[in-house]
């Protein structure tokens, strides 16, 4: 067991941040959070400079135009960005993390070579169609129908949850084929245009007050067969690919963001004399030791994915679990540190402490991943 | 980086694990229970001839040579089995008390205000005079309190004893998250196995939860022997102990309350670890002070 660095992985540490010192001072300024189109552009900006400076799909094999880096230099890559305070993944989420993954897994030649550079580029931006209306931690349930006509599927049903719908070029899409199989049998999944006819897209307001999401209705959109992806009815097997593919990174950024904060707090508390109050006291060193335990969390996952050369499996819902209450609990704490001063939406805090309320629900509820764990990890009998 | 157990480090955890079950079983545990106040002495010295105790001395002195991982993995061994005896003040002294290494001797210490094994130990390191017997919750774990005036005088705790601690509770949580998951699996109700119902699946899946994320902070420790990664593990583990013992003991329903179960055994255990050392020694306000310092 060993916490060190390679000297290999020490250069490449030292390389990136020499590069994030010298680009991050030229970056225009950050976009309003309203102005999705601008977003799109500083989120696409950065992924190009990324890809210039051969920084872009650090993560995926090389014969997908990655740059094939081990899970630690990806860790020390979210670690390093992070701490640099460079831009996050933003509208380049779903093409890096889920869609290219899995074209780049699945796909056939043609559509690696039409679909994967443009996300490196950062030319294309991808959004997610899974979840439904009725179909949410069951999402095998979805009941958005695809028939065929001809070359093409003609496609109708709703989305909901997708994120960047507004600004995508694509959507990744899981759609029903087979109505008559078991409801994992008769998935396929397709990349639809989202520029197609009949693809209408209806923001979602949060409850902390922003269009993070948007539904994505589907009337008889014609999307060419051409553009799916696996075998027809294999989807949801193509899926799982994907859902797989994240080696336990997930959260780096996060995890060192929330170390921050957690520093930042202390001090607040300790310039408003809050410090003497031994219960929140307590409370922050509580949360120092889960949020440091949570990073070590993440050391562990990584070197175990770099040992078996593949993926972290169910461990990262382990992690996911732990660390999104921690999160709930450090902006709880938060709140108790700005006492009044957190009822003001003016403090980024505040923001964050709703924001927050969704990390135990998206990606699966912390429900449905203890079903997970105990199911899967545990082997304890399915049924509820 | 490469954060999990080299092969070497694999086949210890594997040699603890089968001499423990072959010499201190089910069959073992409860015969120890049965003989409160007594140590097993032929085991003990079994424990110094496998090394336990020299584990980290230099093979030129009779040890093995080891490190702080391969000794908090040997502790978290110990910790599943609940292993009894004051096992951390004799794998501390090795090497500086006569005998402790090789298990002729048995050595307790004072810490956190109590001793622990305290008639049956050849040796007493701290200041035990005018030690009081109590009447110890855990029934292989007899403790005296110490006088007052030698508690104020305790030096402060070794932190590789907080760290041995950490991985015994480590050990203990990962055993009881394992018995309750066996329970729940055989045990019917309702024409089912019990783990089939979410609500007894969600308390499995907490306490696995808790042992993987202490796995993870108390290994980490034993890498860097820092004293905010011990606080950390510290914190983790004694959580997942206590937690872990209790929901595998509510797993158990009634079955759990029963002194014939050894799920008792388990709670019992990790509630007097938590006062080793002292309860607070490494814990909250030593992580709360980091966060006002500078460095990251």
């Amino acid at each position: 067991m060993e916490l060190a660095h390679s000297p290999e992985e020490e250069e490449f540490r030292a390389r990136l941040r020499a590069w994030l010192a010298e680009v991050l001072p030229t970056l225009p300024p950050k976009p309003s959070p309203g102005d999705w189109p601008a977003r799109r552009a500083y989120d696409l900006g950065w992924q190009r400079m990324l890809y210039d400076a051969g920084y872009a799909g650090l993560h995926w094999p090389v014969d997908a135009g990655g740059r094939g880096a081990t899970p630690t230099q990806h860790l020390i890559f979210l670690e390093e960005t992070e701490k640099a305070g460079a831009p996050y993944v933003g509208a380049n989420f779903v093409g890096l993390l889920h869609a290219g993954p899995t074209i780049a897994a699945e796909g056939t030649p043609g559509q690696r070579a039409r679909w994967l550079p443009p996300v490196l580029r950062g030319e294309e931006v991808w959004c997610q169609g899974f979840s439904e209306p009725d179909a949410g931690s069951d999402l095998a349930s979805l009941r958005t129908r695809a028939w065929r006509d001809g070359d093409t599927y003609v496609v109708s049903g709703s989305k909901i949850w997708t994120s960047h719908a507004e600004v995508a070029d694509w959507c990744e899409l899981l759609v029903r084929t087979d109505p008559s199989a078991p409801k994992h049998r008769g998935i396929t999944w397709l990349a639809m245009p989202m520029d197609a006819p009949g693809v209408t897209v209806r923001p979602l307001r949060t409850l902390a007050g922003s269009n993070e999401f948007a539904e994505v209705f589907l009337d008889e959109v014609r999307v060419p067969v051409a553009n799916r992806v696996g075998a027809e009815n294999d989807g949801w097997r193509v899926t799982m690919v994907t859902l797989s593919f994240e080696r336990g990174t997930a959260f780096v950024g996060e995890v060192v963001a929330c170390r921050r904060l957690l520093r930042e707090l202390a001090r607040a508390a300790y310039d408003s004399g809050r410090w003497d109050d031994a219960p929140l006291r307590r409370r922050l060193g509580r949360l120092n030791a889960e949020f440091r335990a949570l990073w070590r969390l993440t050391q562990w996952n990584v070197s175990e994915a770099e040992r078996t050369g593949g993926v972290p499996g169910v461990g990262g819902s382990v992690f996911k679990l732990r660390y999104s209450h921690a999160r709930q609990e450090l902006f709880d704490t938060a709140a108790e540190v700005l006492g009044t001063g957190s009822l003001d939406l003016d403090h980024p805090w505040v923001l964050d402490r709703l924001s927050s309320l969704s990390y135990t629900i998206a990606a699966g509820t912390s429900q449905i991943q203890w079903n997970i764990v105990a199911e899967r990890i545990l082997g304890l009998p399915k049924g509820r | 980086m490469r954060f999990q157990l080299t092969d070497e480090q694999e086949a210890l955890r594997a040699g603890v694990r089968a001499l423990l079950a072959r010499r201190f079983g089910p069959d073992a545990l409860r015969a120890a229970v049965g003989r409160p106040g007594v140590l097993d002495r032929a085991l003990w010295r079994e424990l110094g001839a496998a090394g336990l105790f020299a584990l980290r001395l230099p093979e030129a002195e009779g040890g093995a040579g080891g490190g702080l991982p391969e000794a908090v993995l040997a502790f978290e061994e110990a910790g599943r089995a609940l292993l009894p005896g004051p096992l951390v003040a004799t794998h501390l002294a090795a090497g500086e008390v006569a005998g402790a290494a090789s298990g002729e001797t048995v050595v307790t210490d004072v810490s956190g205000g109590l001793v622990e094994w305290l008639a049956q130990a050849d040796v007493v390191r701290g200041d035990a005079s005018g030690a009081v017997p109590v009447r110890s919750v855990d029934p292989l774990t007899p403790l005296h309190r110490a006088a007052k005036a030698a508690r104020g005088a305790t030096p402060a705790p070794d932190p590789v004893a907080v760290l041995l601690t950490a991985a015994e509770q480590l050990g203990g949580a990962a055993r009881t998250c394992e018995l309750a998951v066996a329970y729940a699996r055989t045990r019917e109700q309702f024409g089912r196995p019990i783990g089939a119902f979410q609500a007894v699946k969600h308390l499995c899946a907490q306490s696995l939860v808790r042992v993987e994320t202490a796995r993870a902070a108390v290994y980490a420790a034993a890498v860097t022997a820092d004293r905010l990664d011990i606080a950390t593990a510290r914190l983790l583990a004694d959580e997942a102990a206590v937690r872990g013992a209790r929901d595998c003991l509510q797993v158990h329903g009634g079955m759990g309350f029963t002194w014939e179960s050894e799920v008792h055994l388990f709670l019992k255990r990790a509630w007097v670890r938590t006062h080793r050392a002292g309860l607070n020694t490494y814990g909250d306000d030593t992580l709360a002070e980091d966060l006002l310092s500078g460095t990251a």
